[in-house]
């Protein structure tokens, strides 16, 4: 049986409560509504080491403070990378930011996706819209120590063709023989040649081995939802599964409840839990 | 080369079917072949015929005369194409478009409707798997509607 101990890496931080002050070395549109920002420390050379899943406080001064994950390469600390979709305020204050202005950064805060504990297993990524920058990391890490794993399966579904993410990276990707890449969108129009349904309508079909398969699930809740169903009856253990959770949150170090879910608290529980420790909060009603 | 029944037993649809129905679903169909680009039918043409596709990747789209056709689904390897030949009054409610070669199987519709009005085991198998495969379709259209990744 596979069992995804929850990766607990949340670093001794000086002040976690303290932002440290990031300059914007680049701003890149991946769509209408989402962008990535590659950011630098201002003040001092520290490399910024992570695990794929854990994410950063983003404190965009005189706006307000928001849990955004860490989309780059954890194989590449000197430089700190965040995709954003623009919902609300901050989100948008931050979408308005150029190279060279400054932001607060406090974390990295959270537990991982189980990258380790699928050594040896073929591994599924489900990512539906935003969901996919969380997940990015555990790609770089997988592709920079690819004999670890089996088979390694990317299932993404998003809106529509412009609302797909790190598209070229994506058809890089895809040229590699040692990793499958399944896109599906809600509508297509006439240019769109690939798959169209949710992204459910994927897992009965994508290459891998269920019984001996992490999964990793990333996206808005309803989603997640569903593809853990779907992929428990493919035939994926529930232990096997991997969501990340969202939740408004203050602190980002258990202190405020803010971002309590059922008996755990999102910021330093999670975002990453398994399905069995879910399970049971994630279809009731205001939680 | 395979016999049509052959084919038939291969496909995820018709599995668990008894020889003796195979045979007999065999003597409605033909092998068909679709290029890259071609419509399999259009929305309000007749509907007496499915697919059950072999190989290849199928659109089904609705055409929005503001925004031209637009995808509202795929089909692939081992799904069935199309149910409207089931009810009455046999009419397909979408176009179907072959966006990569495809290679199906074309169940007669009549034909097959005859067979399971004289054979009602075959009529309630084929019930039980077509309603399979509208429910599934049904929760992802639920899904779909639901816009999931919002
Ligand atoms: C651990 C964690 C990691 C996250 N990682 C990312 C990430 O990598 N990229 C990213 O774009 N977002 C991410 N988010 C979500 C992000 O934090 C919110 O979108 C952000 O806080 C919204 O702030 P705002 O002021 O722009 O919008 P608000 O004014 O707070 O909200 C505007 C509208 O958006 C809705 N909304 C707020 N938060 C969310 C949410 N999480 N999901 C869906 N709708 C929401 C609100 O209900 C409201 O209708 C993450 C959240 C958590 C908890
Ligand atoms: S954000 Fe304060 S407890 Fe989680």
């Amino acid at each position: 049986m596979i069992n995804l101990t929850p990766q607990l890496t949340t670093q001794q931080l000086t002040d976690p409560m303290q932002p440290e002050p990031f300059r914007v070395k680049r701003v890149m549109k991946e769509s209408y509504d989402t962008f990535t920002l590659e950011m630098e420390p201002v003040n001092s050379e520290r490399l910024f080491t992570f695990a794929p899943g854990q994410f950063n406080m983003l404190y965009i001064f005189g706006v307000g403070e928001i849990p955004i994950s860490i989309s780059g390469d954890p194989n590449q600390p000197a430089m700190l990378v965040h995709t954003t979709r623009i919902v609300g305020a901050v989100t948008k204050a931050m979408s308005k930011l150029k190279t060279g202005d400054v932001l607060g950064v406090r974390g990295p805060f959270g537990t991982g996706w189980p990258v380790s504990a699928a050594k040896g297993c073929d591994v599924v990524l489900v990512a539906g819209g935003i969901g996919l920058a969380p997940l990015r990391p555990v790609l770089y890490q997988m592709l920079a120590h690819r004999d670890r794993y089996g088979k390694v399966v990317l299932l993404y579904g998003c809106r529509s063709p412009e609302d797909i993410l790190f598209r070229k990276e994506l058809e890089k990707w895809r040229a590699r023989f040692d990793l499958e890449i399944f896109v599906t969108v809600d509508y297509g129009d006439s240019d769109w040649h690939g798959n169209v349904g949710v992204v459910t309508k994927l897992i009965p079909k994508a290459p891998f081995d269920a019984l001996n398969t992490v999964a990793m699930v990333c996206g808005p809740e309803v989603m997640m939802r569903f593809t853990a169903i779907e992929l428990q009856k493919r035939g994926v253990q529930g232990e096997a599964i991997a969501l990340s959770m969202e939740r408004n949150m203050k602190c980002a170090i258990g202190l405020c409840g803010h971002c309590q879910f059922g008996p755990t608290f999102i910021c330093k529980d999670g975002p990453v839990f398994t399905y069995p420790q879910l399970q049971s909060w994630l279809a009731q009603w205001e939680i | 080369m395979r016999t049509l029944d052959e084919l038939l037993h291969e496909h995820e649809f018709f599995k668990g079917f008894k020889p003796e129905h195979l045979e007999l679903m065999a003597g409605c169909a033909t092998n068909v072949i679709f290029e890259a680009g071609e419509y399999i039918f259009r929305e309000g043409e007749n509907a007496d015929v499915f697919y059950v596709i072999r190989h290849g990747h199928v659109a089904l789209e609705i055409h929005d005369p503001r925004r031209g056709p637009i995808a509202i689904d795929t089909l692939q390897e081992n799904d069935v194409l199309g149910w409207s030949w089931l009810f009455a009054p046999y009419h397909w409610h979408f176009d179907a478009k072959a966006i990569k070669l495809t290679r199906a199987v074309a169940m007669d519709g009549k034909c097959l409707r005859t067979k399971c009005e004289n054979d009602h085991t075959l009529g309630y198998l084929m019930m039980q798997r077509f309603a399979t495969v509208l429910a599934d379709r049904l929760q992802q259209t639920r899904l779909q509607v639901l816009k999931l990744y919002d």
